[in-house]
């Protein structure tokens, strides 16, 4: 038997601030994103982030809920019933049990977006596991327009993971890889992932070495994601979120295309979209305990 | 006088050749077009020329078609897939005015006139949606031959409806379905019709009228065909051996 890697499978994880003791909170508030691919919890106290956590989305969406919020909760002795004012988010946003309210992910990743890269920042690129968004927003985190593609896995995390597998390369070491060639070779002409994996096949069996045939494919990926940034107009500043925001061979093209360098934050580029949650919760709180 | 023509057909996953006399069919043969196109065509070439016991001089000329047209290395010149498709399906019904052509990884329509001559065509080489390779990657994630896909699919008595367009996409949906116990065979329908939905959007968009006939690979699958037929809400027609065609048009171009 041969011992055959997920390549594509990713690390999970959670974090929460030791600093901080929610018993002070005057308001505990969340954000649940259940997006197709990953799950992520936020909460935040009185408008600080608290605990986080990063997952697989299941096969059941109410459970990958539960298992997200439990795990960002765990060691804190914080439980659910301490959580004011929850607002479910993603793909699965309906499918959030213990949620108060259901905000469409884009808003939630303008909102978050705000926080975690600054007021200044106008167009935000999230790259997901199965879709890939464009959002313009104002200096509030308002949604002014928007363009995605989720109909297609070229220019997703999803793409991305079925070449890890391919090239038996972590999913973490994709980006850094991709960048250790000496010289850029032309981009993967397939625009579906389908075909461009056969093209990379031809290319591996032609003696390409992984790393010159993970840069072609990230440069095409990278120029798809800019024909889809170009529809909506790019504004400065510009910050990536989802997952591939952490693939530095993506973001290292794509700023190159542009001709722009993107925000980095210290935050999770993960979680902006239950941190986006989290903060319309912490909103929505303030608001219900006013009236 | 006795004129000998040969229509190559250079797909992306198999090389077809047929040699023809004043339209009649002399010899054919496929091969999968592997890694090397031009080994390939030779092959397939000296396959139908043996069978047909010819010598390659005896042939007058070549015609090529395919994606992989412009790689062909014997031939005298080259005729469109879409072009190919319309006079190879008017030499066997005359009455056709549209031509469906499913290959691995390409699907085209084309709208034609009494002559096989195209009026109008679409076709989507940029995704695997609404090709072969679509049918082929639900076929391993059912864990089933390919050509068990179709045979299969026949069984269904419930439509399943098929929410991905990609591949990818898709091919992680059907995972799910056989986790949710769905019966493999309306999976295997669900997969035909998505594909079928996508290739009669595209005929839509090109306009048809009867006769409509369904050519390539994909013609071989009487799964796919059923879908069309339930898709379209007509009958279709499918020619013997679908997947030659395109190579009967370019031999067919050659003798003009």
């Amino acid at each position: 038997m041969t011992d055959k890697k997920d390549f594509w499978r990713w690390k999970e994880y959670r974090w929460h601030d030791e600093g901080m003791n929610w018993k002070d909170a005057d308001i505990i508030s969340a954000g649940v994103d259940i997006g197709s691919v990953s799950s992520q919890a936020a909460i935040l106290l009185d408008g600080k982030l608290y605990a986080f956590s990063n997952q697989r989305t299941g096969s059941d969406s109410p459970k990958s809920a539960n298992t997200a919020v439990n795990w960002a909760m765990e060691g804190t002795g914080m439980e659910l019933k301490n959580i004011h004012y929850t607002v479910g988010t993603g793909y699965g946003r309906v499918n959030v049990p213990f949620a108060d309210k259901a905000i469409t992910e884009i808003a939630c990743h303008a909102r978050g977006g705000n926080m975690m890269f600054g007021p200044t920042v106008r167009t935000i690129l999230d790259m997901g596991g199965q879709d890939c968004k464009a959002i313009r927003c104002n200096e509030k985190g308002k949604v002014e327009a928007f363009l995605m593609n989720d109909k297609c896995a070229a220019g997703t995390g999803r793409g991305m993971e079925v070449f890890a597998d391919l090239l038996s390369v972590s999913i973490e070491h994709v980006g850094e890889l991709s960048l250790s060639v000496e010289e850029e070779p032309e981009p993967v002409s397939s625009t579906c992932v389908v075909f461009a994996k056969s093209e990379a096949s031809s290319l591996l069996r032609a003696g390409w070495p992984k790393n010159k045939v993970l840069a072609a494919y990230c440069s095409a990926m990278a120029h798809r994601v800019v024909t889809l940034l170009e529809r909506i107009e790019v504004q400065k500043d510009f910050a990536i979120t989802g997952g591939i925001g952490k693939n530095i061979g993506i973001v290292k093209r794509l700023e190159k295309e542009l001709g722009l360098e993107s925000l980095k934050s210290t935050y999770d580029s993960q979680i902006a979209g239950a941190l986006g949650g989290a903060l319309f919760a912490q909103a929505l709180e303030t608001k219900r305990r006013k009236s | 006088m006795r004129m000998i023509t040969g229509g190559i057909d250079i797909g992306a996953k198999t090389i077809k050749v047929v040699l023809a006399e004043n339209g009649r069919m002399l010899a054919k043969c496929l091969v999968p077009a592997g890694l090397d196109t031009a080994a390939a065509t030779q092959q397939a070439l000296d396959e139908a020329l043996t069978s047909a016991d010819l010598d390659k001089d005896m042939v007058d000329l070549f015609t090529a078609t395919g994606t992989g047209r412009k790689s062909c290395p014997v031939t005298d010149n080259e005729i469109t897939e879409v072009g190919a498709a319309a006079k190879g399906m008017n030499h066997i019904l005359k009455s056709c005015r549209a031509v469906i052509d499913v290959g691995a990884e390409e699907g085209r329509a084309v709208r034609c006139d009494e002559n096989g001559k195209v009026i109008d065509f679409a076709f989507n080489e940029k995704c695997a949606a609404g090709a072969g390779t679509f049918a082929e990657g639900m076929a391993r994630a059912l864990e089933i031959p390919l050509e068990e896909l179709g045979p299969l699919s026949l069984k269904s008595k419930h439509a399943v409806p098929m929410n991905a367009q990609c591949a990818v996409f898709a091919e992680s949906e059907v995972v799910t379905l056989i986790h949710a116990k769905t019966p493999r065979e309306d999976i295997a329908r669900a997969v035909l019709d998505a594909i079928a939905s996508r290739i009669i959007s595209m005929l839509r968009k090109v306009g048809f009228e009867k006769d409509v006939a369904l050519i390539g690979g994909m013609a071989l699958n009487p799964g796919f065909v059923e879908a069309m037929k339930r898709g379209l809400e007509m009958d279709i027609f499918v020619p013997d051996e679908p997947e030659y065609i395109g190579a009967c048009g370019a031999a067919l171009a050659a003798a003009e």
